[in-house]
């Protein structure tokens, strides 16, 4: 039982690390461009850089939180 | 060796020689405290098993994913790694986090050391184990990113031999100045290294969506690789922006200077 909480909390760190709302801001991104992919909403190249695009918007505003929720402690 | 090769080169040895600095200072602080007996063969136990993992992982990712797979596989682990190392920069330049100091995580180390009782004669299983942990886990990241940076390229050899550099030279650095290599620019040298993962983990990720469609045929950037100069300016750019808005003023209006906020761990 030790080695199983060990080895998923290895795991957890080494995927999740300190912040687990970046790993969400990267999966709900990926996810919005496989709903417009599969909805064949926008060609390659419209749909790769929105997804660049995403990908910053969803990090800034991760970061944002969590400085806010840093000042609110 | 080509443009690409000299960038996946730069790219390896330089987020190498960030977690060996790391691992090093570590091993150092079990040698010193509890005997290099130990500590020795913690690395040499993590090295075995690392050496292990990236066969068998660099095996499976290969031979076992479609090309679109690989890339969202790839892109999704750099993103993983490459954004946390970005937060802790922009939070740390921006006075939010305190600044990665080696003397002050060896100093923790020995103090843990100390603390910790002795285990009678024999190999010390808490030098061996705090040693095989410490290059385990700094060496997994690099791994990743051997692996990744390397099977993208196609070339996993000129990738392994960036992270191989950056051993021998943080190996060679250690044992001449026998002490952490606090001197090295840690911090600058991750904020770099994060931008670039961001920015590769960006591009492949958002290539491999390409898995999803009929045909798995991955999604294709304008200018193809070219593009990757504006993702790296675009992320760089917005690093700046961030550590702008969120930097900490030096001192309060009555004098006593801020506490820095510390942000998560």
């Amino acid at each position: 039982m030790r080695f199983l909480r060990a080895f998923g909390q290895f795991w957890y760190d080494f995927l999740v690390g300190d912040d687990w709302k970046i790993p969400i801001a990267v999966l709900a991104t990926l996810g919005v461009l496989v709903s417009l992919l599969l909805g064949d909403v926008l060609g390659d190249h419209a749909l790769t850089v929105l997804g660049g695009v995403l990908l910053m918007v969803t990090f800034s505003t991760s970061l944002l939180i969590d400085v806010r929720a840093g000042r609110r402690r | 060796m080509d443009a690409a090769s000299w960038g996946l080169v730069t790219a390896t040895f330089l987020a190498c020689f960030v977690e060996m600095v790391e691992a090093t200072t570590i091993v150092m602080a079990m040698g010193f405290t509890r005997g290099w007996r130990s500590a020795l063969a913690g690395t040499a136990a993590a090295l075995g098993a690392l050496v292990v993992t990236t066969a068998i992982a660099g095996y499976a990712l290969a031979n076992w994913l479609p090309e679109s797979a690989l890339q969202l596989v790839i892109g999704g682990l750099l993103l993983a790694f490459g954004l946390q190392w970005l937060r802790k920069a922009i939070l740390r330049s921006s006075g939010r986090k305190a600044m990665h100091d080696e003397d002050q995580i060896y100093l923790d180390e020995v103090e843990a050391a100390r603390a910790a009782g002795t285990t009678g004669s024999g190999l010390d299983m808490f030098g061996f184990m705090v040693s095989f942990k410490g290059v385990f886990l700094e060496g997994m990241e690099v791994v990743f990113i051997v692996i990744t940076f390397g099977l993208n390229a196609d070339n996993v050899p000129v990738a392994a031999l960036g992270a191989v550099g950056a051993v021998v030279l943080v190996l060679v650095l250690a044992v001449v100045l026998r002490k952490p290599l606090a001197m090295i620019p840690e911090n600058t040298l991750k904020y770099g290294v994060g931008v670039l993962l961001a920015a590769f983990g960006t591009f492949w990720a958002v290539e491999g969506i390409g898995v999803f469609r009929s045909g798995s045929e991955s999604l294709d950037w304008p200018g193809a690789d070219l593009v990757l100069i504006p993702l790296i300016v675009g992320w760089f750019l917005l690093s700046r922006v961030l550590i702008r808005a969120l930097r900490l003023p030096a001192v309060a209006p009555g004098g006593a200077r801020l506490a820095a906020q510390e942000v998560g761990s």
